[in-house]
């Protein structure tokens, strides 16, 4: 009686209305039966195969998405660049299988960089995945091959964050860190910015890399989603590459810097 | 969407209601407008057999048409009205290409009649004919649905109406069946998709910039607190306006379905929530509701404004117009990203006049589960969330982390849980999610009472705890951490027992959490007179607990009847059996 009293003032005490009494002993519940009621009512292979389903079918789906990011055009100093970065999954909520990809040139050219990768994404976290594969090089800079590993994910604050680390087969080290931003300016106009930066172990003359902070990215863009999938947008894109990364640069004839005006079209599926 | 104010009849109401006409072949005879109550309805099914036949068909609201699955080829499905104490024979012939099932929300049949493909049967394969054969135990108002696939997000529902073999207590001069449900052209499997790739896909309502320039909407400083968290308050409901028509009768706003009535008449009203992922707020502006029956079990009457609805739950109300002219008849979604109005007339061509949208709802700390109200001066305006501090410091006390495994022992923490509520408080006698400052009287459950004694009044012998889990980002959702399709263990109960149950809210959504083949007994404070629910709506953040006497033997399902969510994972199996396993006799 005590024990029921005290059950009740707890509940009370929790803010509610006092309610029927909770029990007062706890009884353990029963063992799940292995064994399945409609088995005896129906042919069980027939429940057996309905029941596969309702259980594949209830939390098991296989899902997937292409979403191209950024496919730009980029106005350098006269001459006309283009740039794109897309992402692909397909998979369930926690193992994905993913191809990424990202590049830039100018038009008329083969492209100066251009990487794919392919990758096994896993859920740690209910913000973050872990990712580990390979990176093909494939621009003007050598086809070089590295194997991946990384994190992404959503940070505190919505920053979406990734951090991927690479090592090249001839031995080369580099990370590179990404962070961007969506602010609604409404519900359809959103202004991103977003930060880049890769960092080196080494010297790599030939991919204009250089030990330490190698080279940083700055960019914002606006823009409009006429459809969530569909979203079309212009902004200003900065790159600068620091120490040796823009000696090697130089040496090449390029610029160590580059302020850009980018026009292009997001879109996913 | 513009005020609508006109109650007289115009001329592109009529247009439309001849435009309604043209496709009157889509409704039953019973849910079109203009008849004077159900017992004129034509187009009822009823006797001791009846046939059911699922099929494709098209159905058109709002200037979009699409792909539909109907029952007899109408959406809603027939009424089907039924006598307490008959028998009752359903065939169910399915002309699909795919697996069918109906199961009968609400109704207490024999497990294997329950209609859960995998669970209670093997299902309606294409072309196959099933035969559900129960008896009709119970009288109110109920439901049927498909439980295969995402068939009931495309159509196919319908309302079951079971007169009581004595006299009915609820006198009324006229009754109505209204049906509420939610309609997209946009297919279920591709909306389900568009969530999994970006959680907030559907929602067209959240903070900007705009808005905190305007100086709506949260404050800069809460919106980095909730920023911190990673939480979005404006996350009502998954799938919204931006995609759906909501649905009376298979009427869209536009083409106002309307009952008739007599002035001083006591009209009853049937509301059904038929929606895939619809909680709505129901009121009639400038009427008062007596709601009469909870989830077609009589209640003692109580006198609202507005009710909320969540999905898969009933409730009879009484209205009494004593002015002959028209009503509207409105129901809302909970985010306030939509609404539909039908109308209650002296004479068919008139319109209710819609009410101005309300500002939708921003959720609180409240709906994250952190009550601050007894936590000293200040209240949650100024609770801290110390997402640094380690989980069980001693120094802590209760910990306040947002995803704090202490505060869940028996939940598997994973990337499917985003958050635990730090301190769920009981939120039986809340008003529902976005009515907590409406100035009229708003229905609570705290406020339900049974008409009879609850037929079993022993104390509960055990407790159970089951979290309602999620990660809206990635869009998953389960009990306790596991989703069914992980090999989740049946969720067991000896045959008799009686047990409270208590349902921990860890998101910051309403789920309306569904049991089969059983009516349990809310714990609200009334004692032996507790209302009998076979759907509770646990509010965000909080708790509700029932009592169950595991009464029924057999296998049923168990769920949340947010569509999207059960089909992400939010599903269990529930096993009834004697000591020893078997199920033997059951009913």
């Amino acid at each position: 009686m005590i024990l029921l009293l005290l059950a009740a003032a707890a509940q009370h005490h929790a803010g509610h209305a006092p309610a029927s009494p909770a029990p007062a002993t706890e009884r353990a519940g029963p063992p799940a039966p292995a064994d399945h009621a409609a088995d005896a009512v129906y042919d069980p292979s027939a429940m057996a195969r309905a029941r596969a389903a309702m259980t594949r079918e209830h939390g098991g789906g296989t899902f997937s998405q292409v979403l191209v990011d950024r496919l730009e055009y980029r106005a350098v100093r006269g001459r006309d660049g283009y740039a794109w970065e897309a992402d692909g999954w397909i998979g369930g909520d926690i193992h994905r299988f993913a191809l990424a990809t990202e590049g830039e040139g100018e038009f008329g050219h083969a492209p100066d960089e251009a990487e794919v990768q392919a990758l096994y994404r896993r859920a740690i976290g209910p913000w973050f995945n872990a990712e580990a594969g390979v990176r093909q090089d494939l621009g003007r800079g050598g086809r070089r091959t590295h194997a991946v590993i990384g994190i992404d994910g959503l940070a505190p604050y919505w920053f979406d964050v990734s951090a991927q680390a690479f090592l090249s087969t001839r031995g080369e080290l580099q990370t590179r860190l990404e962070a961007s931003y969506d602010q609604r300016i409404t519900q359809r106009l959103i202004l991103q910015p977003a930060a880049e930066v890769t960092l080196a172990a080494q010297d790599v003359p030939e991919l204009a890399v250089g030990a330490g902070v190698s080279e940083a990215e700055l960019g914002l863009r606006l823009r409009y989603e006429i459809r969530r999938e569909f979203a079309p947008y212009v902004g200003v894109h900065r790159e600068r590459k620091f120490g040796a990364a823009a000696r090697f640069a130089r040496a090449e004839g390029e610029r160590a810097s580059a302020t850009n005006w980018v026009a292009g079209v997001r879109f996913w599926f | 969407m513009p005020p609508l104010a006109s109650t007289a009849i115009d001329r592109r109401t009529l247009i439309r209601g001849a435009g309604a006409l043209a496709l009157a072949p889509a409704l039953p005879a019973w849910a079109r407008s203009g008849h004077a109550g159900l017992a004129t309805a034509p187009g009822t099914l009823s006797g001791d057999t009846i046939a059911l036949t699922v099929g494709e068909r098209h159905f058109r609201t709002g200037g979009r048409s699409a792909h539909a699955v109907a029952v007899n080829g109408t959406l809603p499905a027939p009424l089907i009205r039924l006598r307490e104490g008959q028998h009752v024979r359903l065939s169910v012939t399915n002309t699909l290409k795919e697996d069918t099932s109906i199961h009968w929300h609400g109704l207490l049949v024999p497990f294997a009649m329950d209609g859960v493909p995998g669970i209670s049967f093997p299902g309606i394969r294409p072309g196959e004919t099933f035969v559900y054969d129960f008896p009709v135990r119970q009288s109110g108002t109920y439901w049927y649905h498909s439980h295969s696939g995402m068939q009931e997000a495309m159509g196919l529902y319908g309302a079951i109406v079971i007169d009581p073999a004595a006299p009915d207590p609820v006198a009324s001069e006229r009754e109505y069946v209204l049906v509420l449900s939610d309609w997209s052209p946009m297919h279920p499997h591709a909306q389900l998709r568009r969530l999994k790739q970006q959680g907030g896909y559907f929602n067209m309502q959240r903070q900007t910039l705009a808005g905190l320039i305007a100086g709506r909407d949260q404050p800069l400083e809460e919106r980095l607190h909730w920023g911190a968290m990673r939480m979005d308050p404006t996350d009502v409901s998954d799938v919204t306006g931006s995609t759906y028509h909501y649905l009376v009768n298979g009427h869209g706003t536009q083409e106002n379905w309307t009952g008739l009535f007599t002035a001083g008449e006591r009209v009853r009203l049937r509301l059904v929530n038929a929606s895939a992922m619809t909680n709505f707020n129901v009121r009639l502006p400038g009427l008062a509701m007596t709601v009469v029956q909870a989830d077609g079990q009589a209640v003692q009457p109580v006198e609202t404004d507005e009710l909320q609805i969540g999905i898969a739950e009933t409730y009879d109300v009484i209205v009494r117009p004593v002015e002959s002219r028209a009503h509207a008849i409105v129901a809302e979604a909970i985010d306030r990203s939509g609404l539909v109005r039908a109308t209650l007339a002296p004479r068919i061509g008139m319109a209710g006049a819609i009410p101005p949208r309300r500002p939708r709802p921003v959720l609180t700390m409240k709906d994250m589960g952190m009550d601050m109200s007894g936590m000293g001066e200040g209240g949650m305006g100024d609770a801290v969330i110390d997402l640094s501090q380690p989980a069980g410091d001693p120094h802590a006390g209760h910990s306040m982390k947002m995803r704090d495994p202490a505060n869940a022992p028996g939940v598997r923490m994973g990337p499917g849980v985003a958050t635990i509520s730090p301190m769920p408080v009981d939120r039986i006698a809340d008003r529902p999610t976005g009515l907590e400052a409406e100035e009229h009287r708003v229905l609570t459950y705290a406020q339900l009472k049974s008409a009879t004694r609850n037929p079993d009044t022993r104390a509960p012998s055990r407790t159970l705890d089951i979290h309602l889990t999620a990660n809206m980002e990635r869009y998953m959702w389960s009990f306790d951490g596991v989703k069914l399709s992980e090999g989740a263990e049946p969720i067991a109960f000896r045959h008799g027992e009686r047990v409270r149950v208590t349902l921990v809210n860890d998101t910051m959504m309403p789920h309306p959490i569904h049991l089969h083949g059983h009516f349990f007994e809310l714990v609200n404070g009334a004692g032996d007179h507790a209302p009998r629910k076979h759907t509770v709506n646990v509010l965000p953040g909080g708790k509700a607990s029932f009592d169950l006497t595991a009464d029924a033997l057999g296998d049923w399902a168990f769920h949340c009847h947010m569509l999207m969510h059960m089909h992400s994972g939010m599903m269990r199996v529930v096993t009834v059996r004697h000591e020893g396993g078997g199920v033997e006799d059951a009913a």
